[in-house]
């Protein structure tokens, strides 16, 4: 009766707490009489954030922003290279250079000429440290199957190879079926390059790499290209000749043929799509949450919107894992349905 | 008349946020129809409850894309108007 007494006595504490702090210590009233506070914007802060942009900026003033390098291509002026602090002014505002101007995630042409941008963008930098990482991490993990041949794996080996052995075991070798062995490296490669991506992209200042829909678009066309050079003739014959179906399916409309040529090309656009919303829409809900803190100006709603985004944080881990495992899985389910031999 | 309510961006605005409610309604009963199905097949199978438990995360995972479609959809509009 004692400890119910007391546990109900905290309750009340923290309840009165909160309501003490959500009515008495709320700001919005000091920033509204400094008057010229310029009004929070959500959406722009969003945008800001999963689009890319030609510059990486990490905080105001200075050395909070690394200008990248911009790389035009034109038939008149031809190669042209320079850093993108030319882009902007002292105070951070954009102002024309040399032609161009810059939105925020392309540059204009002035006067209208036609040019080929090829600029190392955020997304692009993020992309050199994502693919240098893994680059890193796995020569070390081969140099030790090297190094320990026929023995336990040691150190950071020991710590990819259950992971290499369950993406072998449980996603291509099931699916693909017996000639599994030839895509093993490019699977282990595009499930390890979506995990990576997507967990840097969860850190503060990363870029939204696998949430770009350009990357994902091609990753799922060289699905589709590994895709159509391994089909076999059952595998043609299934999409213009569909065993099992009535003939009026087929003749003199190609009903059944129609949608299975589609079906080609609809299942890897499903997976671009697929990896692009997920990590986008994590993206956009995390700062939503942020968002809402600086929108009710309350210490309460700050307190409360950041034990939800530590949560959504680790749900997005897992989503993060998830998807490259569904990628890598709906890859090697397609690929093993075009190599699949007449039963 | 319709065209005075089809300019209404406001009208706009509040269809984003009903489309993406009506994604989030879908996709948790989706979730929710594999999570009740999953906890009958554990009862059931208490030996096979790691390989349900992975099928069943694959599958919550893959809906709710579902639902994300929606709310990545709603922003887009809510933008663009």
């Amino acid at each position: 009766m004692k400890k119910y007494k007391l546990s109900s006595f905290f309750k009340y504490l923290i309840i009165s707490a909160f309501a003490v702090l959500f009515t008495v210590i709320n700001p919005t009233g000091v920033l509204a009489s400094e008057g010229d506070e310029e009004e929070f914007n959500p959406a722009e802060l969003i945008n800001h954030h999963i689009l890319d942009d030609y510059v990486w900026h990490f905080w105001d003033g200075h050395y909070g922003t690394i200008f990248l390098p911009v790389i035009i291509y034109s038939d008149d002026r031809g190669l042209e290279v320079f850093s993108s602090s030319n882009l902007f002014d002292e105070d951070h505002n954009a102002i024309p250079y040399n032609d161009y101007e810059y939105h925020h995630s392309y540059l204009a042409s002035t006067s209208g000429r036609e040019f080929i941008d090829v600029s190392i963008t955020k997304n692009v930098a993020f992309l050199f440290i994502n693919s240098g990482l893994l680059l890193f991490v796995f020569l070390a993990v081969a140099r030790g199957y090297k190094k320990n041949e026929g023995q336990a794996p040691r150190g950071i080996q020991s710590l990819f190879e259950p992971i290499i052995i369950y993406v072998r075991d449980e996603i291509v070798k099931p699916n693909i079926g017996p000639k599994y062995e030839r895509f093993l490296p490019y699977m282990l490669t595009l499930f390890f390059f979506i995990w990576f991506g997507n967990l840097l992209g969860l850190l503060p200042g990363a870029a939204n790499l696998t949430g770009n829909i350009a990357v994902t678009s091609v990753l799922a066309i060289i699905t589709l290209i590994l895709v159509l050079i391994n089909s076999n003739k059952n595998y043609w014959v299934h999409i213009f000749n569909t065993p099992g179906v009535p003939w009026w399916l087929k003749l003199p409309v190609p009903i059944m043929p129609g949608v299975e040529f589609i079906g080609i090309f609809s299942k890897p656009f499903s997976l671009l799509i697929r990896l692009f919303v997920a990590i986008t829409a994590g993206h956009i809900v995390i700062l939503s949450l942020i968002s809402l803190t600086f929108i009710f100006q309350s210490y309460t709603v700050g307190f409360l919107s950041t034990l939800v985004i530590v949560f959504i944080n680790i749900i997005e881990i897992l989503v993060a894992t998830i998807q490259a495992y569904v990628f890598t899985l709906f890859s090697s389910m397609y690929i093993g349905m075009a190599m699949e031999e007449h039963h | 008349m319709l065209f005075a309510l089809l300019l209404d961006v406001s009208l706009a605005h509040l269809g984003a946020a009903i489309g993406a409610g009506l994604a989030a309604i879908g996709a948790g009963i989706g979730i929710g129809r594999i999570g009740g199905s999953a906890m009958e097949a554990m009862a059931r199978q208490p030996e096979a409850s790691g390989k349900i438990q992975t099928a069943m995360l694959v599958i919550a995972a893959l809906i709710e894309v579902i639902a994300l479609f929606g709310a990545v959809i709603a922003f887009i509009v809510s933008q663009k108007v």
